[in-house]
């Protein structure tokens, strides 16, 4: 996918230098200090226009953290992220509008990530009230809706009453319906049925080439990786363990860790 | 004669069927995979046979397990049975343990119940099947509580305590589904050897997924369920290779989209 724009030749939108967050664990005694966990130790990341990025690694091993930081969601202890040359800051939300307006964001399980007070189409509608965009909303709402495989005259239903395949639509619609540049998707299909995961895989290529849109995508399922993204890079305990195109680490993997993740995925 | 037989098993509630007449039987020591999409009826059926389908829920057919009829038995025999004879491992080990019990005392619980051991001599025993299912450092880890243990390791200690009392049938309900991709393959693989490994007789396996790429590594027999009926099944290389039924080939074909060759 994405054969325009490939190795970088596009413009660099987002732009992660050297990233470090050290967590401080609860105290475990009254005495001594605190002890820290370093979940990410020096990261960078480069997200090219019509990039497709695979994050990978087992839990804990920081590629959650690194989402959150791109999207200015959490700060790091050290390094910077830029977006288009302009430094991202975490804050509050309206001063974080210009960036939210081109990167936005899927996460894992869409029955906690979509609040279950609103219809599909408010859900959809708020980024666009949120980013101050004008106008009242309602043909992007049915394009949004369309888009993603579901049928607009269902949009003033509520998320119990989609399934969980609906649900993950409705929260990439979401995430769509500011034209963003750049999606970041934490673990978009972990909790869905791996029918459904297959559709969602489908839904989310083919959005990427209608809507130009750069993938950011963290899983633990190389699998899931190798579909979607045409570069991988994989953390290990918060360090880059190995990168490069996802069909030349998949096919030669130089790391250990690597080929321990790669000979855990199921074989068919 | 098989281990278990089930025929005509029918789950209603109230008006709505959500298993619909389905037979099946599983030799001693056999290994069977039901795979099916969410909604297929997959987990009723295998709740069904050990008597733990909601109440709400209307139970009708046969279930025959070592030539005794199961359904419709009072729940004080049946609890006899499980944990005994049928063991389970559930889905979600965060939900399935009980968060302020040591864990050697939950692996030991069943040994103290069905095979009516002391507190030390059960403790011991749990040690040792903590070490079998590959948990490190045994003798400490069963003083832990279920949250100072990993995602992976609480799904060993459900194994460990499923495994307590070598019972004769196993049944395995998405047992890696809440796990990372490398651990699910660990904890796969403790399973089936440990079910495969049992002392003197293996312990039959029936084990719930929706992922058919898992099955071949754990099961060789297939049944395939959609909308509360089996629609294909037969031996797990056959139909991998050569599936008859459309829904077969498409769960096949969504698997496939995320394997590895």
């Amino acid at each position: 996918m994405n054969a325009s724009n490939r190795d970088g030749a596009g413009d660099l939108l987002l732009a992660a230098t050297a990233l470090r967050r050290v967590f401080r664990l609860p105290r475990t005694s009254v005495f001594g200090s605190r002890a820290e966990r370093h979940a990410l130790a020096g990261v960078d990341l480069d997200v090219h226009e019509g990039a497709s990025i695979g994050i990978v690694g087992e839990s804990g091993s920081g590629k959650t953290t690194l989402a959150r930081i791109l999207l200015g969601l959490d700060k790091p202890t050290a390094g910077t992220v830029t977006y288009r040359g302009r430094t991202v800051t975490p804050g509050p939300p309206a001063s974080l509008r210009w960036l939210r307006t081109d990167v936005q964001v899927v996460f894992q399980d869409p029955a906690s990530s979509l609040d279950p007070r609103m219809s599909a189409e408010a859900i959809i509608r708020e980024p666009l009230v949120g980013l101050r965009v004008p106008g009242d909303h309602s043909d992007r709402v049915v394009e949004v809706l369309e888009a993603v495989g579901i049928d607009p005259g269902t949009r003033h239903r509520y998320p119990h009453e989609f399934s969980g395949g609906q649900q993950q639509r409705l929260a990439i619609a979401r995430a769509l319906a500011p034209n963003p540049k750049v999606l970041i998707a934490d673990e978009p299909v972990s909790a869905l049925d791996v029918s459904v995961r297959a559709q969602i895989l489908d839904l989310l290529a083919g959005l990427m080439g209608d809507y130009e849109l750069s993938l950011v995508m963290v899983s633990h399922d190389l699998g899931v990786v190798n579909t979607m993204c045409d570069e991988v890079v994989v953390l290990h305990h918060g360090a880059v363990a190995e990168r490069g195109r996802t069909a030349e680490v998949f096919a030669a993997p130089s790391d250990p860790y690597t080929q321990r993740l790669l000979a855990a995925v199921p074989r068919l | 004669m098989s281990l278990l037989e089930v025929r005509g098993l029918t789950v209603a509630f109230g008006d709505q069927v959500v298993v619909d007449n389905v037979s099946f039987s599983l030799d001693g020591g056999g290994r069977m995979a039901i795979i099916g999409e969410s909604g297929s009826g997959k987990t009723l059926t295998a709740l069904s046979v050990i008597g733990l389908a909601p109440e709400t829920a209307t139970v009708t057919g046969s279930v025959v397990f070592g030539g005794e009829e199961l359904l419709g038995r009072a729940d004080r025999a049946l609890s006899k049975v499980r944990g005994e004879d049928i063991a389970m491992v559930f889905q979600n080990p965060q939900t399935s343990l009980n968060p302020l019990m040591r864990v050697g005392k939950q692996v030991a619980e069943p040994l103290r119940r069905h095979h009516g051991m002391d507190r030390r001599a059960a403790l011991a025993a749990a040690v040792e099947l903590c070490g079998r299912v590959g948990l490190p450092d045994p003798a400490r880890t069963v003083r832990a509580f279920p949250h100072q243990l990993s995602g992976g390791q609480r799904q060993r200690i459900g194994i460990a305590i499923a495994l307590a009392c070598q019972p004769a049938m196993l049944i395995a309900d998405e047992p890696t589904t809440a796990l990372d991709v490398t651990v699910q393959a660990e904890v796969l693989a403790v399973l089936a050897e440990l079910v495969a490994a049992g002392d003197g007789a293996s312990t039959a396996l029936l084990f719930i997924t929706h992922d058919v790429a898992l099955v071949p590594a754990v099961a060789d027999h297939l049944l395939v369920m959609r909308s509360g009926a089996i629609v294909e099944s037969g031996p797990v290389a056959a139909l991998v290779d050569d599936p008859q039924h459309d829904y077969t080939k498409q769960l096949l074909a969504a698997a496939r989209k995320t394997a590895l060759r």
